[in-house]
């Protein structure tokens, strides 16, 4: 299903796009204000904080429908306003916002589950003595993620992205006095920084060959025809066009925000944090980031490809996001965190987005975002509760029966996890999981990552089973005893769990909504739809996928209640398997031996620098100064004084010298008595000669 | 009294004031001991009041007497003033045991 | 210039060049009365009787007289080691010269502007007296005080010390 990236632009900008700019300042307004507060006054925070983001989520619900019922009356939504913020030289730099179908969606989605997750965590964080801390960032995040989304300026959305990226680094370290969540907001700040870096340089390059960095710009903007074409023109080495160069360079930002396969190592660290900061960031909105980028300056990316071919930079995505998909669904099998086994499945999960962008384009990635977000966050939630109720554990081998004992929790979370794992045709995750493996099918350059994308899938139901198994089935194995949570946490589930089947309604073959939404199409509801060569076929092939993961783990974990210091059912069969996969394939050691250490290396080279060289320098000139300073003192006591003292002496010795004259002899005095008389008696008498 | 013959100038008496008191200057000037300088003094002294008398004669109103009171005051203070230094070179000399006028420097520089 | 004056002139002349250039100081004392004699005889010669008779009395008898009694207490009869003359004697010799020159050439400059010889004054000591007390009283008076400060200030400065006992 692919698309073409030729929007003709509707220039006039309604009320709500005039108004746009408030869905993301409002919880930053929250936040700040939040900031301010005192630590007590927690129903304050929390409600400027829900308030705030339903604002938001009024503002984007009028937007989207504003933007649909454009749609629906067969023109392109695309508005925009944008402003100069300021200038130098002859060049702008501008800001503005766009509101589009791609933002639309977003914005909907980031509000709604964001509000979500606010409601759910006043229970969760009840007994957290940060209460208004906590609501503080959360506020500021959601606001930077709304930026971002609609954002039409590459540096606005770079700029609200850092934020994004810092209030994950406050919010993952949020109990900051553990050591170990200290360093994994270290860690998650620096992995995406590495990221950050390459974003960094295809902006600077996009902005120095078009001048702009404008989205949309009545023509003129950076993913516009004019722009485009001049990019694809240039060529930048490696088979690729500027525009394809740019586009993977941006690209490289997404891959550490959304954890692809180099740059994933940060993010089933960042577990350390709360649970509804996992919900909302690292599973519904913030990895999400990485997608919607792509997606955004998805024209950049493929520009220059053949009908029905693909460019070298989208081939890149696609192979990443398929080898993200496979590894981190592999290292999930073993895990015995409740929590790092849904972080490695949202890596799993966004690597399939990723592939689904670069398969079958913006409508087929994005789907699996939206149902994606919904189920995620339900299944972290639900993990959030599990918690909870288990009185903060997270090992799943020291859980167990809590069916009976959190039922809410329980269906809730089976719907989640059937939802992640593509349960056939009830629930979302069915349909966007297809669509991107039957954009995978019919892919002209490789079969290889629809193999891999099936694999995946089967692993990822495999992992999930496994899971609930140790969780809900068997007997309770833990201290204490299990408890269901508070109506304030289970409600949200239940809603969350309501659009995580529901939402597979707008994206079916026979009424592909959604797709046609992002596309600009018109959609209608033709069961013919389904008959698309192949599509029953492949349907068929992905349920029976599921069922065998699920059979799988069924068969191996059932009803059993292993003890938790006993090893693993597939440990026991595959102990070579077993041990790689549970200690995350390595990745992490690599790094250490590598990366790290050079750094180390490179931080004593610049200590010996420092402290040698230029502190050598900075000797060298003290001991200048220093000898310049005795030079001085020399010249001042030496000679100045020494001079000083020898002219007294002189004056003195002078002195004496001259009263010598006075002999006191009296003859003397009268010798120079009668001299002087004859002198001056001379010179009266030569004067008055006549 | 009577001048006989040709009547001496009046330079002539002048030139022998001079003379006279040119000697005087140079006996006070050239001479070690105090007592001579002293009598060099009093030469000197006598030169002007010879002077005095010369133009007392010469001059136009010679019945004023002026010139002659001059001189006659003139002997009256010179034989004070050397009452006077004779007694003090007599105190020095008993106070130094000398008159040699070199070796009284009490008041040099 | 009639030959008294040239003997008188001599006289005192010679006179004080004996005073100055000859070794012993009574000598020396001696001649200087020599010198006074012959000018109170120039005195005479110009008709100052008054001044030429004081000239004798005071000079000759007084002040000669003044000059021998101080050398005699001041042992003036020793003769200095190293000589009359003082180290630096032509220095003042040539000086004297200068001086000499100076009133020479003044004297004999001015010889035109001079009168010659006017008629002989007469001088009375009647006159004298008169214009001691008249005219020059004043003079008089204070030549008096003088010579009174001078007989007590010699006496003083010539007399014995008394010693000082604390």
């Amino acid at each position: 299903m692919q698309e073409s990236a030729a929007f003709t632009p509707q220039f006039a900008a309604s009320t709500i796009t005039g108004i746009l700019w408030l869905i993301p300042v409002a919880p930053m307004v929250a936040s700040g204000v939040i900031a301010l507060l005192k630590q007590p006054r927690r129903k304050l925070a929390a409600s400027l904080a829900i308030g705030s983001l339903s604002i938001s989520l009024l503002l984007s619900f009028v937007a989207f429908c504003h933007v649909v019922a454009g749609w629906a009356h067969g023109g392109v939504v695309r508005e925009f306003v944008n402003f100069t913020w300021f200038r130098f030289g002859a060049s702008t730099v501008d800001l503005g916002w766009v509101l589009d179908p791609l933002a639309a969606i977003m914005i909907v989605m980031v509000s709604f589950v964001g509000l979500l997750i606010f409601i759910y965590s006043v229970g969760y964080m009840a007994h957290d003595e940060n209460f208004t801390r906590f609501f503080c960032f959360l506020s500021l995040f959601a606001g930077a993620m709304l930026g971002v989304v609609i954002s039409n300026s590459l540096l606005l959305l770079f700029m609200c992205w850092e934020i994004v990226g810092l209030t994950s680094y406050l919010l993952i370290g949020f109990w900051y006095q553990k050591p170990s969540a200290a360093a994994a907001a270290k860690k998650a700040f620096i992995t995406t920084r590495v990221g950050d870096v390459f974003f960094l340089l295809g902006i600077v390059w996009l902005f120095s060959q078009t001048g702009t960095l404008l989205f949309y710009n009545h023509g003129v903007g950076s993913l516009e025809g004019l722009a485009l074409v001049n990019l694809l023109s240039q060529h930048a080495g490696l088979g690729l066009s500027a525009a394809g160069a740019i586009g993977l360079l941006i690209f490289a930002g997404a891959v550490g925000k959304s954890g692809q396969l180099p740059l994933h190592v940060w993010l089933p660290d960042a577990m350390e944090g709360p649970t509804p900061v996992s919900a909302l960031i690292h599973a519904a909105t913030m990895v999400a980031a990485g997608v919607y980028l792509v997606a955004r300056v998805y024209p950049l990316m493929q520009i220059g490809a053949a009908p029905g071919g693909t460019t070298t930079a989208l081939t890149v995505v696609t192979w990443v996001g398929a080898s993200t998909a496979v590894f981190a669904a592999l290292i999930a099998v073993a895990q015995n965190d409740i929590k790092r086994i849904l972080a490695y499945s949202t890596i799993s999960q966004l690597g399939y987005m990723m592939a689904g962008l670069g398969l079958g384009g913006v409508a087929v990635g994005m789907f699996h975002l939206i149902t994606h977000a919904f189920f995620k966050a339900l299944l972290f939630l639900g993990a959030g509760s599990v918690i909870h109720g288990c009185h903060e554990e997270q090992d799943i081998r020291r859980m167990g029966g809590l069916k009976s004992d959190m039922p809410l929790t329980f269906v809730t979370y089976a719907i989640g996890m059937l939802a992640l794992c593509g349960f056939p045709i009830f629930f979302s995750g069915f349909w966007s999981k297809d669509g991107i493996l039957e954009a995978a099918q019919h892919w002209d350059l490789s079969k290889g990552p629809f193999y891999l994308l099936v694999f995946g899938a089967l692993l990822t139901a495999f992992y999930m089973t496994r899971q609930v198994c140790y969780v809900f089935f068997g007997h309770w194995r833990g201290h204490g005893s299990a408890h269901e949570s508070p109506k304030v946490m289970t409600l949200p589930l239940a809603i969350l769990a309501f659009f995580a089947i529901a939402l597979g309604v707008i994206g079916t073959p026979a009424w592909p909504w959604f797709h046609a939404f992002l596309s600009n199409r018109a959609a209608s509801f033709d069961l013919h739809g389904f008959a698309e060569p192949g599509l029953g076929l492949l349907m068929l092939g992905s349920s029976c996928v599921v069922f065998a993961g699920l059979g799988l783990g069924w068969w191996l974990y059932g009803n059993k209640s292993p003890k938790p210091e006993a090893p693993d059912a597939l440990e026991k069969s595959a102990p070579w398997l077993w041990k790689p996969l549970r200690d995350r394939l390595y990745i992490d050691e690599f790094y250490g031996v590598t990366v790290i250490a050079f750094y180390g290396w490179w931080a004593r080279v610049a200590d010996w620098l420092d402290r040698r060289v230029w502190g050598g320098i900075v000797a060298a000139i003290a001991w200048l100064f220093g000898l310049w300073a005795r030079l001085n003192r020399f010249l001042d006591v030496d000679w100045v004084d020494g001079g000083f003292d020898k002219t007294c002496e002189e004056i003195s010795s002078g002195g004496g010298l001259l009263s010598r004259v006075e002999g006191g002899r009296v003859q003397n005095y009268l010798r120079i008595l009668a001299a002087a008389v004859v002198a001056l008696v001379a010179i009266l008498l030569w004067s008055s000669r006549p | 009294m009577m001048s006989m013959g040709m009547t001496t100038p009046l330079a002539g008496y002048l030139l022998v004031a001079a003379m006279l008191f040119a000697i005087g200057l140079a006996g006070a000037l050239v001479r070690r001991n105090a007592i001579l300088v002293l009598i060099g003094i009093e030469l000197m002294l006598n030169a002007a009041n010879l002077n005095l008398i010369a133009f007392w004669r010469y001059g136009p109103h010679p019945e004023a007497l002026t010139g002659m009171m001059i001189a006659i005051f003139s002997i009256a203070v010179a034989a004070a003033e050397a009452a006077v230094g004779l007694g003090l070179v007599i105190a020095i000399h008993r106070h130094t045991d000398t008159t040699e006028l070199d070796k009284i420097n009490r008041m040099k520089g | 210039m009639t030959p008294v004056f040239y003997l008188l002139a001599a006289l005192a002349l010679g006179g004080g060049l004996a005073a100055v250039l000859l070794k012993h100081l009574v000598h020396c004392a001696l001649a200087t009365t020599v010198a006074f004699a012959g000018l109170a005889l120039l005195f005479l010669q110009l008709d100052a009787q008054f001044a030429g008779f004081a000239q004798i009395l005071v000079y000759i008898g007084a002040v000669a007289i003044l000059i021998v009694f101080a050398i005699l207490l001041t042992r003036g009869s020793d003769l200095p080691k190293d000589g009359v003359f003082s180290r630096s004697w032509f220095i003042g010799l040539v000086i004297a010269a200068g001086v000499f020159a100076v009133l020479a050439w003044a004297v004999l400059e001015s010889v035109r502007a001079v009168p010659q010889q006017m008629a002989v004054p007469v001088v009375s000591v009647h006159d004298i007296g008169n214009a001691l007390v008249g005219r020059y009283v004043l003079p008089l008076e204070i030549v008096a005080l003088l010579l009174t400060a001078a007989t007590i200030g010699a006496v003083i400065v010539a007399m014995h010390e008394k010693e000082r006992r604390p």
